[in-house]
């Protein structure tokens, strides 16, 4: 077992890569996600790995398709605005059915926006992370210690279903220096007999591609990927529970917004207000089986995300509408304060109880009206 | 019955798509050749591009990857840094090549990758319909340069040899033809050295084949290369543009 170290969350997510046994990392420098170039082009060369600076995060998307292609654990890592040039490469990777590792850091937009930490690319990597009918893994660490644990797990689960997959972090967990200890790295990949190798002339010669001109063929294709993506929703999502046993008021946040809100139930909790949390750690799949468990046993929702509201309609799609979901929320690079959630719950638990007021009125007053009057 | 001609091993037998007159056929067989007969065939990987050659991975025997349009150099770069003993090469046309990844050839070559570009230049974009083409000459009609290609709106064509051979990284860059006998026969010994530079961890080699596009340029077969003849071999000078191997680039290499 390693020993407790601290470091910054970019550099402990590429360090793991390397414990996970990932050779090639083809990178392009972008703030918040800087450090892990940084980190690729020291420590590659020490194990006989690749680090590439790409001329372009298109370009760098596309190294990883080669090297996705020819069997090797194979990386890239950006932030917002890089991620929306290597989405072409991802529509590929996805429909070439090519396993790899996609890290996205995200800080506040939309266009080149600026530097600080958001969650404002959650619909882009949960619903359209590319052009055409397909789904990426994504994984959403809430902490130094989850930037690198989900590295092996993001690479396992890829390897697994032979597709892309996203770490979607923030500049918040980026940069922020925490301790943690390494998972003992035990790396098994499994066979890939579908990888370019060469035939060496003793095998039919493996095709890596994306192209189905006849319809029926691609739709094919496409259905197939899907039965796929139906065993991963129903295998593979992963969430964190925290004082969800006695909540009102259920909070739902991933990443560093799950850690404001953590502050805040805390905060609620000594008003007496029982409030708990649920943190997605995979946001694709979504676990929307559990979310829609637990509104059946709370009063309220409340979803906190670093965006004007993006993982909130998946929330409200999980509930069906049977309980209202609020929202709190920050953007461009702003962060909730614990407060600022606080005050959210506290408006909801006055507005809960002023619901459940009005409902037993309304019961009685239904009793009370008198007949011909009802329907008005 | 003596055996007089037989298609290469380096080629499967999937029927060719292609047009009647097209380059690509001669191209295709030149590279399956040359796999063959440097005994790399089944070390090789090749990245087909986005254009008529997409389906260039059914008909090479080899096995193949299918980039996305432009990204064959970068798709190439990720395959050979994986796979350093395998030879890869990309096999481009002039849109895919010269303008949507105008970025990605140049900077493959200026890392000096170790791979094999074979970049087909017919001066017109053939799948999509005959639309202008970086390598377009001047006042040439396509479907998209209707009153001739205008150098003040649509800018000058790119000669993509000369400009691959200012940067350090190429290793080898030389223009050939699909237009005539002897030509080809010439391309096919550029292809061979380009493959032999790769085994021989030379570096970055790029062949330019000029290409006849007879549907897209509205001509008979015999025509279009009488066209290539009188049009485009002018404009682009055949030749070798660079060369590290040779003596006199050796020389020249010794007194900087």
């Amino acid at each position: 077992m390693d020993e407790r170290i601290m470091m910054k969350g970019n550099e402990a997510l590429a360090e793991a890569a390397i414990r996970a046994g990932c050779r090639h990392f083809f990178g392009y420098p972008i703030t918040p996600q800087t450090e892990i170039n940084a980190y690729m082009a020291k420590h590659m060369p020490k194990v006989g790995g690749t680090y590439l600076q790409a001329e372009s995060e298109i370009a760098a998307i596309n190294m990883v398709l080669g090297a996705a292609s020819a069997g090797v654990r194979a990386m890239t890592s950006s932030s917002s605005v890089g991620i929306s040039l290597k989405t072409e490469g991802i529509s590929y990777l996805a429909a070439s059915d090519l396993p790899c590792l996609i890290v996205n850091i995200m800080r506040g937009g939309p266009g080149l926006g600026g530097i600080q930490p958001s969650q404002a690319d959650y619909f882009q990597a949960v619903k359209a992370p590319g052009h055409g009918d397909l789904h990426i893994l994504v994984l959403a660490p809430s902490t130094v210690q989850e930037m690198a644990g989900l590295v092996f797990l993001a690479f396992d689960l890829a390897e697994k279903y032979r597709m892309p997959a996203m770490i979607l972090g923030d500049g918040l967990l980026g940069q922020m220096m925490e301790p943690l200890t390494f998972p003992e790295a035990t790396v098994t990949q499994p066979e890939k007999p579908w990888a370019l190798t060469g035939h060496g002339n003793k095998r039919p010669h493996n095709i890596v591609s994306s192209l189905h001109l006849d319809p029926a063929e691609l739709e094919r294709t496409v259905r197939e990927r899907f039965a796929k993506y139906e065993e991963i929703k129903a295998k593979e999502p992963r969430w964190e529970e925290y004082l969800t046993n006695d909540a009102d008021i259920l909070i739902i946040a991933y990443g560093a917004s799950s850690r404001a809100a953590k502050s805040a139930i805390s905060g609620a909790r000594r008003k007496g207000v029982r409030v708990g949390m649920l943190r997605p750690v995979t946001l694709w799949p979504f676990p929307e089986k559990r979310i829609k468990e637990l509104s059946q046993e709370v009063s309220s929702i409340l979803v906190v995300e670093m965006s004007m509201g993006q993982m909130v309609d998946d929330v409200r799609l999980a509930v069906e509408c049977r309980l209202p979901v609020h929202f709190c929320g920050r953007t461009g690079g702003m962060v909730p304060t614990p407060d600022e959630i606080e005050a959210e719950i506290m408006r909801i638990t006055a507005k809960d109880r002023n619901a459940a007021g009005r409902r037993n009125y309304e019961i009685n007053s239904e009793i009370s009206i008198p007949e011909g009057r009802a329907g008005k | 019955m003596k055996t007089i001609y037989k298609k290469s091993e380096g080629l499967t037998d999937v029927p060719l798509h292609y047009c009647p007159g097209c380059s690509h056929g001669i191209i295709h067989k030149l590279i399956a050749e040359t796999l063959v007969e440097l005994d790399v065939l089944g070390k090789a990987i090749g990245v087909a591009p986005v254009g008529c050659a997409v389906k260039a991975y059914d008909y090479f025997d080899a096995d193949m990857v299918q980039a996305p349009h432009g990204r064959g150099p970068a798709v190439a770069t990720g395959l050979k840094r994986a796979r350093p003993e395998s030879i890869v090469f990309s096999y481009q046309g002039d849109g895919d090549l010269a303008a949507i990844g105008t970025a990605e050839i140049i900077h493959a070559a200026a890392r000096g990758e170790n791979i094999t570009v074979i970049f087909v230049n017919n001066a017109i974009y053939g799948m999509t319909g005959g639309q202008m083409a970086p390598t377009t000459l001047p006042g040439q009609v396509t479907q998209t340069s209707p009153y001739g290609r205008d150098v003040n709106t649509a800018g000058y064509p790119i000669r993509v040899c000369e400009l691959l051979s200012t940067l350090d990284g190429t290793a080898y860059a030389e223009r050939v033809s699909m237009d005539s006998v002897p030509n080809i026969r010439k391309a096919k010994k550029a292809i061979k050295k380009a493959f032999e530079n790769q085994i021989n961890n030379i570096g970055f080699s790029i062949v330019e084949i000029l290409a006849a596009c007879p549907t897209n340029l509205g001509l008979s077969p015999v025509k279009a290369y009488e066209w290539m003849k009188e049009n485009l071999l002018p404009y682009y000078p055949l030749g070798c543009y660079k060369d590290k191997t040779s003596a006199k680039n050796q020389e020249q290499s010794i007194a900087v």
